[in-house]
């Protein structure tokens, strides 16, 4: 018998008790749903980082004083640490990764990076004009630095080289906080004026060299409260005013030239400043890049995922087997519909068919309804954690697959009664 | 007679329950001869074993004992699916209950035999209506059986049973739980079916009235044949 005529008869049957297939869908529903929620927000937040991070450089190579791990330090002098509990601390100036490491590290690396960013900040700081003011972040970076931030200018210049070598006193500032300042948006007349900035009982003036176009597409700004935004200067004026010798990290922009894998590279970056560390009991240090962050996300998505897909599957089990519970309480009321059938000459095959169709079809309708809540749900939640929402192709072409696959599993053994029905006692059921 | 021999039963037996305390049998050995285009009647009281008789005529039962051929195929040597083939096929069955599909149209019940049968849709379709046509049920075809008489459901049910043209039409009761006046009606359906069309025709019932009107008249009383005689016969109305 025809498959077309079965989806039809199967249709035609779950339209006439209409709650009732509702309601038995309703496991399936909720489980595919789930799945699909999940795998829409996780390959939206996958795909938002990735794009983000080849942005910032995905290869570059982050290298950062860190904690050692517990094992090396209190857990050893104490021998009594509760496991998971330890003493944060962050690295004092003393652990700082010093400039003659950096020096050192240039020369001995210098075929294999193509620049370093070096950054060090000021802190918060508020800059004040004729009663306005604008919060900013205060930023020194080096050439590479600038570089990497790669600055769309809405007026003036960039920071010179020579500027930068000079440790200038010199700075470039967000088109956002120009407008706070002095109410326009002729950013020119910005460019050249000298702002004081107040940081921490301190005082520093700078003189605006250009404005820069402050992207609006970032996730870190919400609503109406005023933002905070980053005023870039010299580094070597920073640390001039700071005196700090070192930083807490630097970033290793890689040779495009090298071939050589970037876990190979990172772990030679981090022999060469074990030399320096290895003395120290408290910090060492690591080296990261936003690719290895990328999977770092990617497999704690991953296991979100799995938890979740879990639950899941106990939904669409418990779904699965309502379908077969709602398939035997059919199958004895339309007894006497198959002895009917049995009578007409339908084979125990056509009868079998019938219903698992049936139970798929009832299957794959609350799989797709479940898809389109999945993913309506998930673009939901992508929207509010500000990400364009991108459904997950293969986990729906995967889900539906699973509906059917649930259906013929919870279909059978109701249908296969139903098969084996003796026509004469099925005929005369009451 | 030298016309085919369609129904052939010899010594068919037929128990219940095998090798439990509460055994049960229920046809003692019967043989029955039907030729093609009879038009015989089944009649006894109720618990003579017409219904049992009638389920292993209509290959919905296997008998226990005995030899059965229906027009040729031994039905000892018939599988599962080979039973489906015949109901399928040769037999037409109308009930005293009609047993129309609830959810179904009119046309689609009468497709459904055509549709085991693999026949393609636009077919099936004209077929159907055609016997909705031939018991003057046309214009009823889209309505659900439970929009229908009881009259109109039996003539859709007997446009059902001759949806694979079977050689022989098997009617249980056809009347049972109609009113004479409609029942009559049936009856003629019947007849014209035999006279026109050369169906054979094997009518169980409990009426002697309706018995007379075919051609012969085969008595079950406990599971055994008791008589057998020449039914009055009747010329189509129409």
């Amino acid at each position: 018998m025809l498959l077309g005529e079965n989806i039809l008869m199967a249709l035609a049957a779950i339209r006439s008790n209409k709650l009732r297939s509702f309601l038995t869908m309703l496991g399936i529903i909720i489980g595919i749903s789930a799945v699909i929620a999940i795998q829409t927000v996780g390959n939206s937040l996958t795909a938002s980082f990735s794009d983000t991070m080849t942005s910032l450089g995905a290869s570059n190579i982050m290298v950062g004083v860190t904690q050692r791990s517990d094992k090396d330090t209190e857990g050893a002098e104490s021998g009594l640490v509760f496991e998971g509990y330890r003493n944060e601390r962050t690295p004092g100036e003393k652990d700082y990764i010093k400039d003659d490491m950096i020096e050192d590290f240039e020369r001995e690396f210098s075929q294999d990076i193509e620049y370093i960013i070096e950054s060090a900040g000021l802190g918060n700081g508020t800059v004040g004009i004729e009663g306005n003011s604008a919060k900013v972040v205060v930023s020194g970076g080096n050439e590479g630095y600038f570089r990497s931030l790669d600055l769309e200018l809405v007026a003036g210049r960039e920071i010179g080289d020579k500027a930068i070598e000079g440790g200038k006193a010199v700075c470039l500032i967000s088109d956002y906080a120009v407008g706070k300042l002095y109410n326009t948006e002729d950013y020119e007349k910005a460019v050249g004026q000298c702002i004081e900035v107040v940081s921490g009982q301190k005082f520093y003036d700078l003189t605006i060299v250009g404005v820069y176009k402050l992207n609006d597409s970032g996730m870190l700004f919400g609503g109406n409260t005023e933002r905070q935004t980053d005023l870039y200067t010299t580094l070597k004026y920073v640390k001039s005013k700071t005196h700090i010798d070192g930083y807490p990290s630097f970033t290793v922009v890689k040779s495009s030239a090298s071939t050589e894998s970037s876990n190979d590279f990172r772990s030679r970056i981090q022999i060469f400043f074990d030399k320096y560390y290895h003395t120290n009991r408290l910090f060492e240090v690591t080296t990261s890049s936003y690719e290895s962050m990328l999977e770092q996300m990617t497999s704690m998505l991953g296991s979100i995922s799995l938890a979740i897909s879990i639950i899941a599957g106990i939904a669409l089990l418990v779904g699965g087997i309502g379908v077969m519970n709602i398939m035997l309480v059919s199958i004895s009321e339309r007894t006497r519909e198959i002895g009917i059938r049995k009578a007409l000459g339908a084979t125990n095959g056509s009868i079998r068919l019938q219903f698992i169709i049936e139970a798929m079809m009832l299957c794959i309708i609350g799989g797709l309804i479940g898809i389109i809540i999945g993913v309506i749900g998930g673009s939901v939640a992508a929207g509010a954690m500000d990400v364009t929402a991108k459904a997950s192709g293969s986990s729906i072409v995967l889900s539906v697959g699973f509906s059917m696959a649930i259906g013929l599993f919870f279909g059978y053994y109701p249908a296969n009664k139903a098969a084996k029905m003796n026509p004469i006692d099925a005929l005369t059921y009451e | 007679m030298d016309k085919k021999l369609i129904i052939d039963m010899q010594g068919i037996v037929k128990r219940y329950y095998i090798g439990k305390p509460n055994e049960l049998e229920v046809l003692h050995g019967v043989d029955l001869k039907v030729y093609e285009g009879e038009f015989i009647s089944i009649v006894g009281q109720s618990g003579s074993g017409k219904s049992t008789l009638m389920n292993v005529i209509g290959a919905l039962d296997l008998p226990t004992i005995g030899e059965y051929r229906l027009d040729g195929i031994d039905m000892f040597r018939a599988k599962e699916n080979d039973l489906s083939a015949i109901r399928n096929r040769q037999i037409g069955f109308v009930f005293q209950t009609y047993n129309l599909i609830a959810r179904m149209t009119a046309l689609k019940n009468v497709e459904l035999p055509m549709l085991y049968a693999g026949m393609g849709r636009r077919a099936r379709n004209e077929r159907a209506k055609e016997l909705l046509r031939m018991v003057d049920m046309e214009d009823r075809m889209d309505h659900s059986p439970d929009e229908l008489s009881g009259g109109q459901k039996q003539r859709v049910a007997i446009a059902r049973a001759m949806a694979n043209n079977p050689s022989i039409i098997l009617a249980d009761e056809p009347t049972g739980a109609l009113d004479s006046a409609t029942g009559h009606l049936i009856m003629d359906i019947f007849h014209r079916l035999n006279k026109e069309q050369g169906k054979t025709i094997i009518l169980i019932t409990h009426s002697p009235e309706l018995a007379e009107e075919t051609q012969r008249i085969v008595t079950l009383h406990d599971g055994m044949i008791t008589g057998e005689r020449k039914g009055g016969g009747k010329i189509a109305a129409g």
